[in-house]
């Protein structure tokens, strides 16, 4: 299978930290994909580089065959990159509704035909943008709350919210940061079935978490980060096989070297 | 070159002056993150202080700084603790301006009706003629020097408060991360509440010696805060360092400025400047490179 | 149309119905004070379409403002105009406002949210300065219009209805804009603008278009001001105290909302306009503004309207809940407990509250 998304060798330092050292990762299409490691391993790091959230260092990021190094964010969401926070960040004030509608917006733009001009004062979201969201919502479950402000959401209703918002761009890929952090079992049960639906039809993930079971249950494959650079990379069984993974995680005995537990 | 020296020297020294109200309001900003726009006016307000204890008490205005220092402290701590502190929400870093903003106008309202808009000025022996001493053939008056010493002083003890003693770290610490000096039990509040008193009481020498070079009235604050507002953005909000160098900067091309083409113009130097690093670099000479977030 | 949203437009167009036979009241005072009551609201409403809806305060509208009133003088004093074809020019002011407001907006606009209320404190004083210091806006002694021989009794009546026209002409404005992509694109910069910007928005060119679109409309107001008062002096024309009141009357009605503004104008300026007669001393004015804005800010941070409408909406849902729980019985537990009342409200309650 080819790889829909690329990283090579992607280096990114903050001041003295090295977040990020020679890192490459391959990510299959239509694969769900893990991203592994230790607390500042520099997961969320290579999710910023990769989506435009600052420049790299050096290296090179790939979508396709297309050279996406360093593009702004609304650039790299154009081509099809979705992204989640690990701290969600939704539109507070706005209704869920409203907030889909945003994020429907550029999909919607480009979707008229080219040289109309636009009326500035057109209602805000088509009723199509609409039917979307809603069966967008549905699917999520959160529909029951369209008009409610996402301010009054909870948590993991705001995780559902961002992942229905990033959803209607239609992305080819995208990236989680924590699904399933500070999230409910229930719902964390919930979050891995729609994984699962829309990987079926077609969207690849690549999905950083904290949680074993749920990422060693989810993903075809899993890449494991170790200091910024990927140690190891296989599946789910390969990698919890890999006596480099417990080094990374909770360091090695005999050198006893000041590698961070986990 | 006399007059080139001489609009060196008095940009030099005045810019000290200013620095040191600069760095006030710099403080300020890096630690509670809110722009004290009403420094302009509390700058007159010490120094209408300095004049009604020269004019009606006839206490010389340096020994009147012991009285207005500490007064001023007070003020700024008492600002903080009742305008700003019960801030809430998440529009609290503009609502704080806005407040100090209704501050400044309250307070210029009161001078105006206790003074009127007369203009007056500090006319104690420091500034008298006589007080001057004579380098390389220049007179310079001990006002501008003590001034300049003055602020040199206090720029100084700010620097070791923040450096040197452990309050100074809560500080420090604060201007880094609101959140983690809570956790390692730093008392934010009281860091704020002092924090904002300090930058408020350098107001009291910056005014004191203002006044004792320029003729003032309560509509000088304008003047005031649209200069400290153009220093504090070129040399970068939060830096102290960049506060006293811009300072100097900014006074110094004022001045010569003034020499060399139009006294009248010579605020106009204030404001091109201002918008050059607004277009060119807006976080200043030494500031952080603010993230765009909110 | 829900009927709350009925009884809205009825009230407003009661409102302006209101508003619009005040002058015929043949009150001189009264209809001098209306001007200057509709001239507010229009600002009001334009300075809440840029600040309010995106979170950016702006200080700096009495830049548009003025520009307005010098871009009427200087055209006035050339032309030497006088009778009806005066009203023409304030569409010219408003877009000469509207023509600063974008190199203004800019370079302003690249800042951080306090940075950039200090920038347009700074843009404000470049003007007030250029106008105080330039020969041809006369300095100091600025620009006086060429007399209007119009009947002193009716004279305020043409500028009443003017700015009623820029008044109600902009809440349609305002309106308009809050349903649409580009207020919600507005609402969500607000909100989180570089997530917004992450998803597409293009912040920049939005903000700049609503900060364009408030300075059209003060400018206008400015254009109207000229010929009303008489005169364009620099500290009138470049009034930092217009900035602060524009504020504090978009804070008061309800920062960021549709009908705040409007509220927050009409409540302040009937008296703001009364105090200027009978208060010779403006010190005290300034005194009390900035008290009050004190008082708003720290007490009714969100505006005298939403507060007013949540208090509301409480006591009206605690009146609900007690109605239900008499309807079906005593409640467990404490009485008016939420808890026990919301059981006793759906089914008649037998066990513990869940």
């Amino acid at each position: 299978m080819t790889a829909l998304l690329r990283t090579e060798n992607v280096s990114k330092a903050f001041g003295g930290v090295q977040a990020l050292a020679g890192c490459t990762l391959e990510v299959d299409r239509g694969s769900i994909a893990g991203l592994i490691g230790p607390n500042g391993s520099g997961k969320t790091t290579l999710f910023n580089m990769i989506t435009g959230y600052g420049r790299v260092d050096s290296g090179d990021v790939y979508l396709g065959g297309t050279r996406i190094t360093n593009l702004a964010p609304d650039k790299v969401f154009a081509l099809g990159i979705g992204r989640t926070f690990q701290l969600t960040r939704v539109f507070s004030r706005l209704t869920v509704m409203e907030n889909m509608i945003v994020a429907a917006h550029y999909k919607e733009r480009s979707r008229q035909q080219g040289g109309r001009i636009r009326n500035p004062f057109a209602r805000a979201g088509g009723t199509a943008t609409r039917q979307r969201a809603m069966e967008l919502l549905e699917f999520t479950g959160i529909a029951k709350l369209a008009g409610a402000r996402a301010e009054t959401l909870s948590y993991g209703q705001r995780k559902l919210l961002e992942l229905s918002y990033v959803l209607i761009a239609e992305p080819e890929i995208i990236l989680l940061d924590e699904p399933a952090g500070g999230v409910n079992p229930t719902l964390v049960g919930t979050i891995a079935d729609r994984i699962r639906e829309l990987n079926r039809r077609g969207t690849t993930f690549l999905i950083v978490e904290h949680n074993m079971e749920f990422v060693m249950g989810l993903c075809d494959r899993v890449t494991v980060l170790d200091y910024g650079t990927a140690v190891v990379s296989g599946t789910p069984d390969e990698v919890r096989n890999d006596h480099r993974v417990l080094d990374a995680y909770l360091g090695t005995a005999e050198e006893d070297d000041d590698s961070p537990a986990a | 070159m006399g007059s080139l020296i001489r609009a060196i020297t008095d940009g030099v020294l005045g810019g000290g002056v200013y620095g040191l109200m600069a760095v006030g309001l710099t403080l300020i900003f890096g630690v509670l993150d809110i722009i004290n726009i009403a420094q302009g006016i509390l700058v007159v307000l010490g120094a209408y202080l300095t004049y009604v204890l020269w004019a009606h008490l006839h206490i010389d205005q340096f020994l009147g700084l012991l009285i207005t220092i500490p007064g001023m402290f007070i003020l700024g701590v008492a600002i903080q603790y009742l305008f700003i502190r019960p801030l809430r929400g998440r529009e609290r870093t503009s609502m704080s301006l806005l407040a100090c903003y209704s501050v400044a106008i309250i307070i210029e309202g009161i001078l105006y009706q206790i003074f009127g808009s007369n203009y007056v000025s500090i006319n104690d022996y420091w500034t008298s003629p006589q007080a001057t001493v004579q380098i390389f053939g220049y007179y310079l008056p001990y006002i501008y020097l003590l001034g300049f010493a003055l602020a040199v002083v206090s720029v100084m003890a700010i620097y070791l408060m923040l450096y040197r003693t452990q309050f100074g770290r809560s500080v420090r610490a604060t201007m880094q991360d609101h959140t983690a000096a809570r956790l390692v039990g730093i008392d934010v509040n009281r860091v704020a509440a002092v924090t904002f008193g300090i930058g408020v009481a350098v107001t009291a020498a910056g005014g004191m010696v203002f006044g004792s070079l320029n003729a003032f009235n309560p509509n000088t604050g304008y003047d005031l805060i649209s200069r400290l507002l153009a220093i504090v953005i070129l040399g970068g909000m939060g830096s102290i360092g960049g506060a006293l160098g811009a300072a100097v900067l900014m006074i110094t091309l004022e001045s010569l400025v003034d020499v060399y083409w139009n006294p009248e113009w010579s605020v106009v130097v204030f404001y091109a400047v201002l918008v050059a690093v607004l277009v060119f670099r807006p976080q200043g000479l030494f500031g952080r490179k603010e993230a765009r977030a909110q | 149309m829900k009927p709350a949203a009925i009884w809205r437009a009825a009230g407003l167009v009661v409102l302006v119905g209101a508003a619009a036979v005040i002058p015929l009241a043949k009150n001189v005072t009264v209809t001098h004070v209306g001007v200057f009551v509709l001239l507010y609201v229009g600002a009001a409403v334009g300075w809440n379409i840029f600040s309010g809806f995106t979170g950016y305060i702006s200080l700096g509208a009495a830049v548009f403002f003025g520009v307005g009133v010098y871009t009427v003088a200087l055209i006035s004093k050339h032309l030497d105009l006088v009778g009806g074809v005066v009203f023409a020019l304030y569409p010219l002011a408003g877009l000469a406002a509207a023509v600063v407001a974008v190199p203004f907006g800019l370079v302003a606009l690249r800042v951080r949210r306090h940075t950039f209320v200090v920038v347009t404190i700074a843009i404000f004083f470049i003007f007030q300065f250029m106008a105080s210091n330039f020969s041809w806006t006369g300095g100091v002694s600025g620009i006086f219009p060429p007399f209007l021989d119009w009947d002193p009794n009716t004279f305020d009546m043409p500028f009443y209805y003017t700015a009623l026209v820029v008044a109600v002409a902009s809440a349609v404005l305002a309106w308009a804009i809050w349903g649409s992509r580009f207020g919600l694109q507005l609402r969500a910069i607000r909100d989180d603008e570089d997530r917004a910007r992450g998803l597409g928005v293009k912040t920049m060119r939005v903000k700049l278009t609503a900060f364009v679109i408030s300075g059209f409309i003060i400018g206008i107001l400015g254009g109207l001001y000229f010929y009303f008062q008489s005169e364009a002096l620099p500290e009138y024309a470049f009034n930092p105290f217009f900035d602060l009141t524009v504020a504090l009357m978009a804070f008061i009605g309800g920062f960021g909302t549709l009908s705040g503004p409007i509220f927050g104008a009409l409540l302040l300026e009937p008296y703001l306009g009364y105090a200027q007669y009978q208060v010779t001393n403006a010190y005290v004015a300034e005194i009390v503004l900035g008290a009050l804005f004190l008082v708003v800010i720290i007490f009714l941070p969100r505006g005298i309207l939403p507060t007013a409408g949540e208090k509301l909406t409480a006591l009206a849902a605690g009146w609900q809940r007690r109605a239900a729980s008499r309807d079906t019985g005593p409640p467990p537990g404490t009485p008016g407990s939420p808890a026990g009342a919301a059981a006793a409200g759906s089914t008649a309650s037998t066990g513990p509250a869940p």
